[in-house]
């Protein structure tokens, strides 16, 4: 860690193990699931991903002895106040966001990495169980880090295995296509953000966020040129791990040639990475610039609904992967709804970023409950297409309700009372932050992204196109046993699959009953 | 009048709002031994019918243990904490305003309950027809019963889904397209609406309606008052409708089913000029001072508007549909309504509020009875059904051709049933307006409201004449047999010439029965509604002192 080695020789610094513990576990045991992989029989593979499922619920449970938000380690011996890693209410709860996403990737994964139906292999098992458990550690300790070279470290720790999650799926051209216009585009965003860091740190002499705060206002005026690209050449960095406009462009395509899990993964967990950066450069270290990137953030934020849902309304039902492009474009959709509380902080303080962390997880649920269904589908659909999911109602009732309630969730409308609340409480910020046009232009994206939601959501209960064209052979080939009679090309549902279902299900509900649940951290100051 | 205990009242306020929700849950699981009935699909409907009953006995003793000696004070009144985060609070309460609203809510589903019970819907399945229907009754007596700004807006967005799936999936030609009309439109009103809520409730510092109303505006510059009057009007205005925020009301009502048809005229319209008197009046008022005249220019253009493309449609070759019609008619009415409101006066109010009530009963009442012609007739286009000489009800069916005219007179305001109070009231208020409204131009507004209800009495005398009158079964019975013969029998005149055609049906009669009586009790004891609202539009007008 960076603090260590800047601190001074005359002390050893104390560690606090229980603070740093989720993103520590989580690392140990990426290291354990890729070693085991040597040793572990082909056939017993699965007991690596129920081992890192395990490590993921452990890491969770480590956060609740930190629930009063008040450890920090790390910390300069010559200034106590100064610390590197805080575990502050804002870190707790973007940590329970990426580790709660993780471990529900982790149950839609489980299926992916044995071997298929139809000979072929799945994900590798090893490899791919690393690979999400180091970049789930990178993104638990981004939300911590209070400087900004651990939180390049972070950055980095959590992307670049998302890279070679994106392209794990061996002999696939789009799945290859995909890793590299990510990794290209990401690279770019990188070396920006380090550029701009390295000016911050020129004209500041700090890189600990409290101290880049301290400084900027009385940054010489020689340097003031640097500081403010410095400033800029950070935030653009940000931004463009936040899938803003216009750095979106990678997302569609990343998400459809990725693995199912991993586009899941990268729409809840990834996004939380690119939205804590930019959260605590922006609110925490450059609160002297906010004149600057409030009204720059408010118009991204405007560009990025309009541009996500514009292309989410285009999707055509019947094209191959549509309904996983339209998850991707309406995720570029829900970033700029997050980003409206940051602009918003601008002009009403840090507290307004309680929004967004409400925001995301409500997001964080649904979202990966959408996957989770499409996950069902995919396993005898594997075209993901969105006219796939018609009739849904009538094979289904149990996933096609709870994709419904995701889908209205996402849209804001009861009864996704949650998600109308998560709207509400975003609205709210941007009013009282003075920002009435972009509640406005919010306003009518709304109304586009309901279009597209609710147009899914009566494909759901349409009749099914079997009843029209029966297919005698499909029902002949699955009759021994366990299909129902209602369904005949009916499988079972997996364990790990229908646990995620049903883990989403019940706290999307669970939420829209008790809303404070979440939206207590938009009433408060996280930091 | 009948003493109950503040608890009870409380009971049954709550069970009016959850108890739709919960029997819509248990519509969509399989029924239990015992309640199976003679199959699925009839165990379903007649749940609905019993839920609705029980809610509609609910709301009947709750009206009945209202205290009507102190209309204007919020009774059985609950007030929990749901999200301290956004000040949420569930707080819900009647008073002598939302009352009769809240009893036309739940008297309308039992009706339609009742009806789609002996008429099931055609289309998908009644399981799923019946929860939303319930939903759709949750959602509405809720916006009647909440006191939070924000619980409002939630009772709003409730009934866009049951209403958008009623419409899409039971609705007639062109469903789909009208379907997203509606819910597009009503969307993007309520989340500008939304946005003005926040405001008003951001600045004053509370959501609480109650509070809102007794602070009067006082806590909000009159900045403030005019962008959320202007963002919660255009909301309210989308739902109410007003024109020109009304064309997705047409394309709606032609397509959605009966009983789409009957909630949406007779309930769904009237929460927009409910948030008028409930929100905008009291909380707002020099933000509702300044677009009072706009509201009622607009309102007037509304009336004439409507009532002259109601003529258009009842001309002879405009193939016009009778449930367009109906539904233009209903631009019109509530033109008086918003009419009535924009005066600011007490009398104006009242007057807004009995029409919103006579509304429901003769609007639900007409497009019962559209539906039944559609029904027997396989169209409610007027040229098809009226053919070269009218329809002929009056001969074929006569009391279903009675019944229709008397809706009709009562649509057009005759004196002495429930119509008539409500418009002559609102043109009262606007004859003579508030304080500080601009007097010419509401005399004006006066002149042009009272020239549209002689529109309005020309278009429904004319369609009266067309469907109702006409050569009847025994003139054209030797023609009759002749064409018969002549087109070898092939049909198709015979439906739509000389045979008579089914009369009433008994459980047709049971549903329609209340509503006409309701507007003749209405029409001729006009104190029983006026007394319950008065007192509560004054306290409103008066920034709820005591």
């Amino acid at each position: 860690m960076t603090a260590a080695t800047t601190a001074s020789a005359e002390l050893v610094q104390s560690v606090d193990w229980a603070a740093i513990a989720p993103p520590v576990i989580t690392a140990v045991v990426a290291l354990v699931a890729l070693v085991a992989d040597l040793f572990v029989p082909p056939a017993r593979r699965r007991l690596l991903g129920w081992t890192a499922i395990a490590g993921l619920a452990a890491a969770l449970l480590a956060l609740l002895p930190l629930r009063a938000g008040d450890r920090s380690t790390f910390c300069l011996t010559t200034d106590p106040a100064t610390c590197s890693y805080t575990a502050d209410h804002f870190t707790l709860a973007v940590q329970f966001l990426v580790l709660g996403g993780a471990l529900l990737t982790a149950l839609l994964a489980l299926t992916e990495t044995e071997p298929r139906r139809d000979g072929s292999t799945g994900l590798p098992a090893g490899e791919f169980w690393f690979l999400l458990l180091s970049s789930t550690a990178g993104a638990a300790l981004l939300p911590a880090s209070r400087d900004l070279a651990t939180l390049v470290v972070a950055l980095e720790v959590a992307s670049l295995p998302a890279f070679a999650l994106v392209g794990l799926r061996r002999g696939d051209r789009l799945s290859g296509e995909a890793a590299l216009k990510f990794f290209l585009s990401s690279v770019t965003a990188t070396a920006v953000t380090l550029l701009g860091v390295s000016f911050v740190y020129a004209a500041t002499g700090s890189l600990h966020l409290t101290g880049v705060a301290e400084a900027l206002p009385r940054v010489p005026g020689q340097l003031g040129t640097l500081a403010t690209a410095g400033v800029a050449l950070t935030l653009v960095g940000f931004a463009f791990k936040t899938a803003a406009v216009p750095f979106h462009f990678w997302v569609p395509d990343t998400y459809a040639g990725a693995p199912l899990p991993v586009a899941a993964y990268l729409s809840v967990v990834g996004k939380a990475v690119g939205f804590t950066g930019l959260i605590l450069v922006a609110v925490i270290a450059f609160p002297a610039y906010a004149d600057v990137w409030g009204p720059a953030l408010a118009v991204l934020a405007a560009l990025t609904m309009t541009a996500g849902n514009a292309a989410a309304l285009r999707q055509s039902a019947a094209r191959a992967l549509s309904a996983v492009r339209l998850l991707a474009w309406s995720s570029v959709a829900q970033a700029g709804y997050l980003l409206v509380p940051v602009a918003a902080a601008a002009y009403t303080g840090a507290a307004a970023v309680g929004a967004t962390i409400a925001y995301a997880l409500m997001y964080a649920v649904v979202n990966l409950g959408a996957f989770a269904v499409v996950a069902l589908v995919a396993r005898t659909h594997p075209a993901k297409r969105i006219a796939d999911f018609r009739g849904l109602y009538a094979d289904r009732p149990a996933a096609a309700l709870a994709l419904a309630f995701f889908l209205l969730c996402l849209a804001g409308l009861p009864p996704g009372i949650i998600g109308l609340f998560a709207k509400v409480t975003v609205f709210s910020a941007a009013v009282d932050a003075g920002l009435g046009w972009l509640a406005a232009i919010m306003a009518v994206n709304v109304v586009l992204g309901l279009s597209y939601y609710l147009r899914w959501t009566a494909v759901l209960f349409r009749a099914p196109a079997r009843a029209e064209a029966p297919v005698p052979a499909a029902a002949a080939t699955v009759s021994a046993g366990t299909a129902t009679a209602i369904a005949p090309v009916r499988e079972p549902v997996p364990l790990p699959l229908a646990a995620a279902l049903a883990l989403t299900t019940v706290a999307a509900v669970a939420l829209s009953g008790y809303p404070q649940l979440i939206l207590t951290f938009a009433a408060r100051n996280l930091f | 009048m009948i003493d109950i205990s503040p608890s009870v009242m409380q009971f049954l306020l709550a069970f009016l709002v959850v108890g739709p929700l919960l029997g819509a849950g248990a519509a969509l699981l399989p029924a239990p031994p015992g309640l199976r009935g003679k199959s699925p699909d009839q165990a379903v409907l007649r749940h609905g019918v019993t839920v609705t009953a029980a809610l509609l006995i609910a709301a009947v003793v709750l009206a009945l243990g209202f205290d009507h000696d102190q209309p204007s004070r919020m009774q059985a009144t609950t007030d929990i904490s749901w999200i301290p985060a956004l000040d949420v609070r569930i707080h819900l309460g009647i008073d002598g305003i939302s009352l009769p609203l809240l009893v036309l809510t739940a008297l309308l589903t039992f009706l339609c309950a009742l009806y789609s019970y002996f008429s099931p819907p055609t289309g998908a399945s009644p399981k799923a027809f019946t929860a939303l229907l319930l939903v759709l009754e949750a959602g509405t007596i809720a916006s009647f019963a909440v006191l939070d700004l924000l619980l409002l807006f939630l009772a709003f967005e409730m009934v866009l889904i049951p209403m958008y799936f009623l419409i899409a999936r039971w609705g007639g030609a062109r469903r789909q397209a009208a379907a997203w009309r509606f819910i597009l439109y009503t969307l993007l009103g309520s989340v500008v609406m939304l946005l003005g809520l926040l405001l008003v409730g951001l600045r004053a510092g509370t959501f609480d309606m109650v509070a809102l109303a007794i602070d009067n505006g006082r806590s909000l510059t009159v900045t403030v008052q005019v962008i959320a009057v202007l963002a919660i009007g255009i909301g309210l205005a989308v739902k109410a409708p007003m024109w020109p925020l009304h064309s997705w009301l047409p394309d709606a009502h032609t397509a959605a089913p009966t009983v789409g048809s009957v909630l949406l005229a007779g309930v769904l319209l009237k929460m927009g000029t409910y948030g008028f008197v409930r929100i905008v009046v009291p909380v707002a008022p020099d933000g509702m001072r300044v677009f009072a005249p706009y509201l009622a220019a607009l309102a007037v253009i509304g009336i004439i508007y409507g009532s002259l493309a109601c003529l258009a449609l009842a001309r002879t070759g405009a193939k016009g549909d009778l449930k367009r019609l109906i539904a233009y008619s209903s631009v019109g009415h509530m033109g008086f309504v918003l009419l009535g409101i924009a005066s600011m006066t007490p009398t104006g109010i009242n007057g807004a509020l009995f029409a919103n009530i006579a509304h429901g009963l003769i609007t639900g009442l007409l497009f019962f009875l559209v539906g039944a012609v559609k029904e027997r007739y396989g169209t409610a286009d007027l040229d098809t059904l009226a053919g070269a000489t009218g329809a002929a009800l009056y001969g074929r069916a006569p009391r279903l051709g009675g019944l229709f005219a008397f809706a009709a007179v009562a649509s057009l305001g005759l004196p002495g049933l429930a119509g008539f109070w409500g418009e002559m009231l609102a043109l009262f208020g606007a004859f003579r307006p508030a304080e500080g409204l601009s007097r010419p131009a509401f005399l004006t507004f006066t002149a042009i409201g009272a020239f549209g209800t002689l529109l309005t009495a020309a278009y429904l005398l004319v369609v009266v004449r067309r469907l109702c009158m006409g050569r009847g079964p025994t003139a054209i019975a030797e023609t009759g047999t002749r064409t018969a013969k002549a087109h070898g029998g092939a049909g198709t005149p015979s439906r739509t010439e000389g045979t008579p055609l089914a009369d009433i049906r008994p459980y047709e009669a049971a549903a329609w029965a209340p509503l006409a009586v309701l507007t003749v009790v209405a029409g001729l004891w006009p104190a029983v509604l006026l007394g319950l609202t008065d007192p509560a539009v004054q306290q409103l007008l008066a920034g709820g002192n005591q």
